[in-house]
């Protein structure tokens, strides 16, 4: 499917890059004119993202984030977010909602909320080598007023 | 801080404010924890008005804030929360177990 348009951008594992990583993602999708409401889907669904590549790829070492934001023919907004880390050993587990291997200031429910909020959601990962999460969300065309 | 707390007869009101994701939600716990230990409250009453942004961090920190407020033997009720963290605390099916008012 044709690429109209990308952005790719490479952050190390803090936490504090959580917000820059979805503000920007919200920047990158300004373009196809989205409302508010899948603004905020979207930002949410990478804020789950990238934190999963902080808190579990990296426990306890900084590591690279490579965060990919592609615009595909059709109004389709593709979000990967790549790790080199941990990876995960049994992903279906790792989507159940509630499951967590975090400490109790995670809840297990990022997946649930990337799944809730966006049409498709791929993991591939492999132990040891690292994670990939590429997200999918169709951004309706508003009919013009 | 992004917590600011109002006591008033073992009512404790508690405003959130900013953003709300892993980075930040650790000491929006531990404040919250430090003034139910503190005021033993028999209501704690979350209001979300300025909240800005949540993702799953916030249904961690309600969670929390119910446990903490079960074991004084109190109740907890969220006031004021707005779309963007309602669909977050829905697609969590959080409704269920925390009174949205």
């Amino acid at each position: 499917m044709k690429i109209e348009n990308q952005v790719t951008l490479e952050f190390p594992s803090r936490s504090a890059n959580e917000g820059f990583a979805r503000t920007a993602a919200a920047c990158f999708a300004a373009q196809l004119d989205p409302t508010l409401e899948e603004i905020n889907d979207i930002k949410t669904a990478i804020s789950e993202a990238v934190t999963n590549a902080i808190v579990h790829a990296y426990p306890d070492t900084l590591g690279r984030i490579v965060l990919k934001l592609r615009l595909k023919e059709g109004r389709l907004l593709e979000i990967s977010v790549k790790d080199w880390g941990v990876g995960i050993a049994d992903v279906a587990q790792a989507r159940t909602p509630l499951f967590t291997t975090g400490s109790e200031d995670r809840s297990g429910m990022g997946f649930t909320i990337m799944e809730s909020f966006m049409d498709t959601v791929k993991v591939r990962s492999v132990p040891g080598r690292g994670t990939t999460v590429t997200m999918v969300r169709k951004i309706a065309c508003r009919a013009d007023p | 801080m992004p917590v600011t707390c109002k006591e008033d007869k073992r009512c404790l009101t508690a405003l959130v404010t900013g953003e709300l994701d892993h980075h930040g939600a650790r000491a929006v716990m531990e404040e919250l924890d430090r003034r139910i230990d503190q005021a033993q409250p028999r209501e704690l009453t979350l209001d979300l008005s300025g909240l800005t942004f949540t993702d799953s961090s916030g249904i961690a920190v309600l969670l929390r804030a119910r446990r903490r407020m079960g074991q004084v033997r109190g109740s907890m009720r969220v006031v004021r929360t707005p779309d963007q963290a309602g669909r977050v605390f829905r697609a969590a099916g959080l409704e269920r177990l925390i009174r949205f008012e």
